[in-house]
């Protein structure tokens, strides 16, 4: 049961993934490029997280995953936010 | 299943190393350089090397990583930033090769490298220290971690020469500037309190299990970086005294330890079983202090561009 939950989560997870790259490569601009990855990436993880959460065999663990999961959600948020900036200025600059 | 994973890891690893060295555009290169060291890191955990995968995640693809960012920044503010010629291409490339060649020759010639067998478990009991890769890097073989402490405060003695002398009483480092409030200076809060408790971690479960001086004090360094970066601290002057201890502490500890051994077991850096625990840990402590603040100092650069004190 756990193993089947695993995999449909897992697929879940890489689902996302695909769909972030798909957009990273297909979307026409930083703005759109960084809502692509940072969005359906952070998804994606998070279904992954979960999904390998169900196989752990202690709570210590569940928490060591869902502690990388808010760390990356954190960075790629913080990151996008700096380099949509980043971008912005670039534009202005031109 | 796990073949196909291995087989899958060592297709990318080989793709991306190649995307590293064949591609044009320096940056595109160390981005590839990043990845790579990320999947190698992935490749030593499948080989159960987890100390080498942390090193490798944290040094490797992590540290040198933002060096070379660094590095590159500056040629581009410099306005230098081009691909080298070709000749210097093919150079580097015949180079490279000739080091591959050398590596697959000694992997032949050299008998394979037997599982660390009965001499180390032999020795295990004597090391104080139940992590027999802790045991080795601080106690067996010493030496190799000293000298590397010592190289690591050389690069940054090298890096602080290539200071200008107007710049030299200035802080480390470019001026950062983030926005009051905004999303780096949050960003800077809200992580150090984690890496903190992460870095801390990795230095004490380091002579037990997996970890160990370099992997906590490269976490360490990224704290203070980040801080740094969301304005949050103020990066030092080359002349702080204080930092001064804290680059010196981590060799100048293990030389003294070295010499508690030539004295209390008759060889230098060789470490008695009574008190071989806490020297360790002692060593390892500031060791930690040591490398997290050279190599902090190493990603900061030198004093630029003469700001006012």
């Amino acid at each position: 049961m756990a193993d089947l939950a695993t995999i449909a989560l897992t697929a879940a997870g890489l689902f996302f993934f695909v769909a972030g790259t798909v957009g990273l490569i297909r979307f026409p601009d930083t703005f759109t490029r960084l809502h692509a990855l940072t969005k359906a990436d952070n998804l994606g993880l998070g279904f992954i997280a979960l999904g390998i959460a169900l196989q752990a065999e202690t709570w210590a663990q569940v928490a060591r995953l869902g502690l990388i999961w808010a760390l990356a959600l954190l960075a790629a948020g913080a990151m996008a936010q700096l380099v949509a900036r980043t971008a912005l200025e670039r534009e202005d600059a031109e | 299943m796990s073949l196909a994973l291995d087989l899958a890891l060592c297709a990318l690893i080989l793709g991306v190393a190649l995307a590293t060295v064949a591609g044009s555009g320096l940056f595109r290169a160390i981005v590839f350089f990043i990845v790579y060291g990320l999947l190698v890191a992935v490749g030593w955990v499948r080989l159960g090397a987890i100390d080498v995968a942390l090193a490798e995640a944290a040094i490797g693809a992590g540290l040198t990583g933002v060096l070379l960012l660094a590095a590159h920044g500056r040629l581009r503010r410099l306005g230098t930033a081009r691909d080298a010629s070709h000749g210097a291409h093919l150079l580097s490339a015949l180079a490279g090769a000739a080091l591959a060649a050398a590596l697959a020759w000694a992997w032949f010639v050299l008998p394979l490298p037997e599982r660390p067998g009965p001499e180390l478990a032999a020795a295990m009991p004597r090391a104080g220290v139940e992590n027999p890769v802790t045991a080795v890097l601080l106690n067996f073989r010493a030496w190799d971690t000293l000298l590397e402490s010592i190289v690591l405060l050389a690069a940054l003695i090298g890096l602080w020469m290539l200071t200008r002398e107007r710049d030299w009483s200035g802080r480390l480092g470019l001026p950062q500037h983030s926005r009051a409030g905004g999303v780096l200076a949050s960003f800077g809060r809200v992580l150090p309190p984690v890496g903190l408790l992460i870095g801390v971690w990795l230095v004490w479960a380091g002579a037990d299990r997996h970890g160990g001086a370099f992997q906590g004090g490269t976490v360490l360094a990224a704290v203070g970086l980040v801080a740094a970066m969301a304005g949050l601290v103020r990066p030092p002057r080359i002349g702080a005294r204080l930092w001064h201890v804290a680059l010196m502490i981590g060799p100048a500890v293990f030389v003294l330890a070295g010499l508690a051994g030539a004295i209390l077991a008759g060889e230098f850096l060789t470490l008695p079983p009574p008190i071989a625990k806490p020297a360790i840990l002692t060593i390892e402590i500031a060791l930690t202090a040591s490398i997290a603040a050279t190599l902090a100092f190493l990603v900061l650069g030198p004093p630029e561009e003469g700001r006012a004190p």
